[in-house]
């Protein structure tokens, strides 16, 4: 592409990055840095709807229960490093630790392996009996962590955080920190565009399509729509392992049925099919969320109407006014 | 005739049975298609013929029967498998993908067989690979200026050929072809009919056709279908001198 003549959506997407570059080190120059810890977690769940963007978006499967893979990854973070700090053997092993090289790709294999295994019941329907079965698994997910009790059950588990990322990266220190998870969202966003631009990603994008003519193409549509479930529900369960880090404590609450209802409202608020548009989307929601119910405790009653106006009138959302007209509906690039 | 007879059976169908409920849509239909004919066939509304034309795909399982195609009984494939196989087809209501450009659409039919679909970092729309065969194959059916406009701006008549395109990327041994002229224009169905001709000799083809012009013109053999039941198959010609054939579907004088 020409340097000098971007198109509108490049220009966004180059601001876009810019801005939360530069975000952290505007919050220290007016005095804001206790915001640091919220910023990181916008950008964490950016990372969460990306990858719900790849099924939902790409591959046209609309799950309900994306939040247990985030959830799930958050978890395996928690325990080995409460293992880690307390001592206590799991599995009859010393199995803790607070290294992420392994915390973090144990997080992102197990969700992934999860999703993998959800995926290999639920893909086989389709429409609302998909939504449907996405929801239970995922409530079953959830209900299975509300009853360990060994890690407090409903009221969550507090472990330390003082993860040392690489020998290098302290997440105590809340600006390496935030440019630790801005890089990888940079990264997600760079392999995911490269991965939906792929013969795989057009495979996904065909059965998002027309199945039907897929399987007459000869396509096994199955596994590609579950190995892309899959890798999306490991991306997730990354996600959430960046999030225990971020937070130290986590509960339940966060793989409730409605945490994948907000991971579907950013996508859909963004941009579905763009990857940047859920990043906007995660940045646009968790802002109104945060402040909305400062000018009114009825905040839904404003949040809703506007989501639906966006789903009406902007079936790409929020990105879709910058991508050029013919690129604003369906399609996919 | 001794050539013609000597021509390998690329499809048989023996005995074929499906059923609807008590609808019968599908009465122990036997067929032979020889490589490198067009077998049309003909048949009032409601006679099977889409029915039957499903159960090949595999998007349909038979009550009763076998599908046999190049040596292989493929009776319990799926879709997907016979058509790797080499079973190509095209739907009565077009089946493509409307979000996505003209060559798109034949490049994924393009990788449909030429595999590495788990490629995950190379971008598919630059693999020459795919590209230049999506690009020749829609010269051949006539769409090649539309190359970049997506299916659903294409005109109803391109967008089937655009669905012949797709059919005919997979290089497939056998094509399915149900009432690709339905819904079209008088031009559209003449551009049709002219592509279906340069396709004559170079593939193997089953045709659903209403246009009896069409169907005479361009077949090298012919099976009536009158509720679910093969009544006659042969040249144009013993199909329009059958004497069932006359009185259950074609009426006196009209063919
Ligand atoms: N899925 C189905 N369930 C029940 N009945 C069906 C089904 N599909 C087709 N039929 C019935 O089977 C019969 C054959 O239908 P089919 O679509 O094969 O006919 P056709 O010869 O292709 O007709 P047309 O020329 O109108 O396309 C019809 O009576 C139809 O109503
Ligand atoms: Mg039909």
């Amino acid at each position: 592409m020409n340097a000098l003549k971007l198109d509108r959506r490049t220009w966004f997407v180059i601001v876009l990055l810019a801005a939360l570059a530069v975000l952290p080190l505007v919050a220290i120059a007016t005095d804001n840095d206790y915001q640091i810890a919220q910023f990181r977690r916008i950008l964490i769940f950016a990372i969460a709807a990306v990858s719900l963007d790849l099924i939902l978006g790409y591959g046209g499967m609309v799950s309900l229960g994306h939040a247990a893979f985030f959830g799930v990854g958050a978890y395996i973070v928690a325990i080995l490093n409460w293992h880690a700090a307390r001592e206590v053997p799991l599995f009859g092993m010393m199995l803790g630790t607070h290294n992420v090289l392994v915390t973090w790709t144990a997080a992102a294999m197990l969700s992934g392996a999860l999703a993998c295994l959800i995926g290999l019941v639920s893909l086989r329907t389709s429409g609302i009996y998909f939504i449907m079965i996405t929801l239970a698994f995922a409530q079953m997910v959830y209900f299975f962590f509300v009853s360990l009790r060994a890690y407090g059950g409903d009221d969550g588990l507090r472990f330390p955080g003082d993860t040392v990322v690489l020998g290098v990266i302290d997440t105590e220190n809340d600006v390496a920190f935030y440019y630790l998870v801005f890089g990888i969202l940079c990264a997600v966003l760079y392999a995911t565009r490269r991965l939906v631009n792929s013969r795989f990603g057009l495979v996904v994008q065909g059965c998002r399509e027309n199945e039907r003519r897929m399987k007459a193409l000869g396509f096994a549509t199955f596994r590609y729509k579950l190995a892309c479930f899959t890798l999306a529900g490991a991306l997730a369960g990354f996600a959430g392992a960046l999030f225990a880090a971020n937070e130290s404590y986590i509960s339940p609450s966060i793989m409730h049925w409605t945490r994948s209802g907000d991971l579907i409202v950013m996508v859909v608020l963004g941009g579905m099919g763009t990857l940047i548009g859920p990043v906007v989307g995660a940045v646009a929601f968790l802002f109104l969320e945060k402040t909305l119910p400062d000018y009114t405790e009825h905040w839904m009653v404003v949040f809703g109407p506007i989501l639906l106006l966006l789903v009406l009138f902007a079936r790409r959302g929020i990105f879709g006014w910058f991508l050029p007209k013919e690129d604003r509906h369906g399609g996919g690039h | 005739m001794a050539a013609a007879i000597e021509q390998a059976t690329l499809l048989a169908v023996d005995g074929l049975v499906k059923r609807f409920g008590g609808l019968l849509a599908t009465d122990n239909v036997s067929l032979g298609i020889r490589e490198g004919e067009i077998h049309a066939i003909i048949g009032p509304n409601g006679a099977g013929k889409t029915t039957l034309i499903a159960q090949l795909a595999g998007e349909i399982l038979p009550n009763a029967g076998t599908i046999r195609f190049a040596g292989t009984d493929v009776t319990g494939l799926t879709v997907d498998a016979r058509a790797r196989l080499g079973i190509a087809r095209s739907y009565q209501i077009t089946q493509i993908f409307k979000g996505f450009t003209a060559l798109d659409n034949v490049a994924m039919a393009v990788q449909a067989q030429d595999g590495h679909n788990f490629r995950t970092w190379a971008p598919a729309r630059a693999d020459e690979n795919l590209r230049k065969p999506a690009a020749a194959i829609l010269e051949r059916v006539g769409l090649g200026a539309r190359a970049d406009v997506r299916a659903v701006n294409l005109a109803h008549g391109e967008q089937r050929q655009l669905e012949i395109a797709m059919a005919l990327a997979t290089r497939p041994r056998l094509l399915l072809l149900d009432e690709p002229m339905a819904g079209m224009g008088k031009d559209e169905s003449e551009r049709m009919t002219a592509l279906l001709a340069k396709l004559k000799g170079e593939e193997t083809i089953l045709l659903i056709e209403h246009d009896m012009d069409v169907v005479f013109a361009l077949a090298d053999r012919i099976s009536v279908l009158v509720y679910g039941r093969v009544i006659a198959t042969g040249r144009p010609d013993e199909i329009r001198a059958n004497a069932d054939v006359r009185a259950a579907y074609l009426g006196d004088g009209d063919a």
